[in-house]
């Protein structure tokens, strides 16, 4: 085991599935320079063909890369920020979601899309965006939200293998967090969810920086003699329904801490899912703790209040005990 | 003309008679799940392109789909059967009429949102140039793509990086109904080459030949290393925007409709042929031939099953996963 950062677990796991894989490679802006964190080394090692620096075109080089993958290769486009998705929005809807499907699967489209989230740092309304469940509602893309770096390590291995095209979504907040990660290879599946806290009395699922809120306020409810159960699903398309189906039937409670806006999050699918499947083992209403639905605003002031954190989460499990 | 010039300029008349009788009895059935994108009177342009090709070389067309694959060559009865939504459809009855492809033969599909094939092909190139292999991808689209932001986008990318990559702009005159003199601010397209430092030329899109040899000259440039071309086949639809039913008043005038029908990209053709030795009966002959085919593509497709309703839920990933 060593000790690594989130931002050297994505970086390890870029350079080694492209050691192991000629048809793999970087593109993106300023992916040679190491801006944003977790490409230092790679252009060195690989050449400035593998690790392509782009224009700020973002429809042109994400389209592109279905096309260099429908050809055989197997492109990572570090997207930089996610809202940066917006003006690609088609190439992703309309490509690379859409066309193993359209032509009856005469063609595999396996991209892997990197998207960090910047939230809760000043970047303003436009700058802020975790449209995290807005892409799970297209068919077609699979989407992973790594929260730990071995998580980050082993499910970008996993993406950068997988045969269809995957938005990986890393979150800021963990960009430094540091863990032992093992030496050797590892891959971590699509489809499995980590419970990061066994409990008995209450189940809450954290959606990528959610987890941390909801790590914390496991911790503080243990003070309060509250048994928490925390799951992250760590991949969301596929989701791994069945275990958090199983912890509901074990704590009767549900509390889903996602840091999407509120409508239509991915807190309020599993809410629904778990509503549908899994009634007879609720004891009172599944809470969603969200981001509310309005612009990201600049000032500290205004932006520090709207995320979910230990203490919105610590109040909602109170209420649902407590009720 | 050679021997191989003749068979060349045959095999193109073929495929332009193949795309002609192809769009003109889908035109007149009434058993389509839904409205097609004719390309009647652009198949010079169409085969004048495709045939400037190799056959291992890529091609990404538009949501006018159907002259396309025909053009690189693809069997007609899987088109046919995916227009009438069968299981034999080349997309198992994925796509329909604006999505046709031929994968087999080069043809990486065909897309609905104008524009969007741009950045396909341009990444389909890169794809050839990372392998270092001596492919080409050409790219169709039409004038009225030339005002998305993926042109611009694609063409500088291409430039930048010398991609193999031949963008071949149909300008058929209108995006839909509006005229492209009212939609772009250039009158010539090919002139926005010179902003990415790419070739660029307009030829005379019922002229077989002509789009052939600027096609083929982009080409050679493209599989050299040279990076990429752009060339505009001034061309023209003769059917209306989609569906057999013509909505001509609303945009064009019928005399503007039949003076672009006396250059008729096959008439063309077929008096260069005569002018070379062949008869009139050749000539027919390959039509009839090609009107054969075409019966027996329809008579496929009729003949082929339904997709099961469960099979909507196939292809939705390479690597399957449950859905929620």
């Amino acid at each position: 085991m060593t000790r690594r950062s989130y931002l050297d677990c994505v970086n390890a796991a870029m350079r080694e599935e492209m050691e192991r894989d000629p048809s793999v490679f970087l593109m993106g802006e300023d992916v040679s320079f190491n801006f944003m964190g977790s490409t230092k080394g790679l252009a060195e090692q690989f050449g400035s063909a593998r690790v392509r620096n782009t224009p700020i075109s973002e429809a042109g080089f994400l389209g592109a890369a279905a096309g260099a993958a429908m050809v055989g290769m197997r492109p990572i486009v570090d997207m930089m920020i996610a809202p940066f998705l917006y003006p690609a929005f088609d190439q992703l809807v309309s490509i690379i979601a859409k066309s193993t499907y359209l032509y009856g699967g005469q063609t595999h489209i396996p991209v892997v899309i990197r998207a960090a989230m910047f939230y809760g740092i000043g970047t303003a309304a436009q700058h802020s965006d975790r449209p995290i469940a807005t892409v799970m509602t297209i068919p077609g893309l699979k989407v992973v939200v790594p929260a730990s770096p071995s998580d980050a390590k082993g499910l970008i291995k996993t993406a950068i293998r997988d045969n269809d095209p995957v938005v990986v979504f890393e979150d800021r907040s963990f960009w430094g967090v540091s863990e032992d990660v093992p030496d050797e290879e590892y891959l971590i599946p699509f489809g499995q969810a980590a419970i990061r806290q066994t409990g008995t009395d209450v189940t809450i699922v954290g959606i990528a920086g959610g987890v941390t809120a909801a790590l914390r306020a496991g911790e503080r409810l243990r003070a309060r003699g509250v048994s928490a159960e925390v799951i992250d699903p760590r991949t969301l398309v596929p989701l791994d329904l069945g275990a958090i189906l199983r912890s509901v039937a074990k704590t009767g409670r549900l509390v889903v801490v996602d840091i999407c806006h509120d409508t239509c999050s991915v807190a309020s699918h599993i809410a629904a899912l778990v509503a549908e499947r899994g009634f007879d083992s609720l004891r009172g209403p599944i809470i969603r703790v969200t981001t509310p639905q309005i612009p990201i605003p600049f000032s500290p002031a205004l932006e520090r209040p709207l995320f979910p954190s230990a203490d919105r989460v610590e109040e909602a499990v109170v209420k649902l005990i407590g009720g | 003309m050679s021997d191989t010039e003749l068979g060349l300029l045959v095999e193109c008349l073929r495929r332009m008679y193949r795309i002609r009788i192809f769009d003109t009895t889908l035109s007149q059935r009434d058993d389509l799940p839904s409205v097609g994108h004719m390309s009647v009177g652009m198949e010079a342009s169409i085969v004048g392109a495709c045939m400037a090709l190799e056959p291992g070389d890529y091609m990404v067309g538009t949501h006018r789909s159907h002259g396309h694959p025909i053009g690189k060559g693809a069997d007609i009865r899987p088109l046919a059967a995916e227009l009438l939504g069968k299981k034999t459809g080349v997309n198992q009855g994925k796509g329909g009429s604006m999505h046709l492809s031929d994968f087999g033969v080069g043809s990486l599909g065909e897309t609905s949102i104008v524009g969007s094939g741009l950045p396909v092909a341009t990444g389909a190139a890169l794809g050839i140039a990372m392998k270092g292999e001596a492919r080409v991808c050409l790219c169709f689209f039409g004038d009225g793509a030339a005002n998305e932001g993926t042109f611009h986008e694609s063409l500088n990318l291409a430039s930048i990086w010398r991609l193999p990559v031949v963008y071949v702009c149909e300008n058929n005159q209108y995006g839909e109904l509006t005229a492209h003199t009212d939609a772009c601010a250039v009158r010539r397209i090919s002139d926005r080459a010179a902003g990415y430092s790419m070739p660029g030329e307009t030829v005379d899109g019922m002229d077989l030949t002509a789009v052939y040899s600027a096609v083929s000259r982009a080409a050679e440039r493209a599989r050299d290393g040279h990076g990429p071309s752009l060339v505009e086949t001034d061309t023209y639809r003769f059917f209306g925007h989609a569906g057999g039913a013509d909505r001509d008043e609303l945009y064009r005038t019928r005399a503007e409709v039949d003076r672009w029908r006396e250059r008729d990209p096959i008439g063309l053709l077929r008096a260069r042929l005569l002018s070379a030795g062949m008869s009139e009966p050749d000539l027919d002959a390959i039509e009839a031939a090609e009107r054969e085919r075409v019966d027996q593509a329809w008579e496929f497709a009729l003949a082929s099953p339904l997709p099961d309703a469960q099979d909507a839920y196939l292809h939705v990933f390479a690597d399957p996963i449950p859905l929620t």
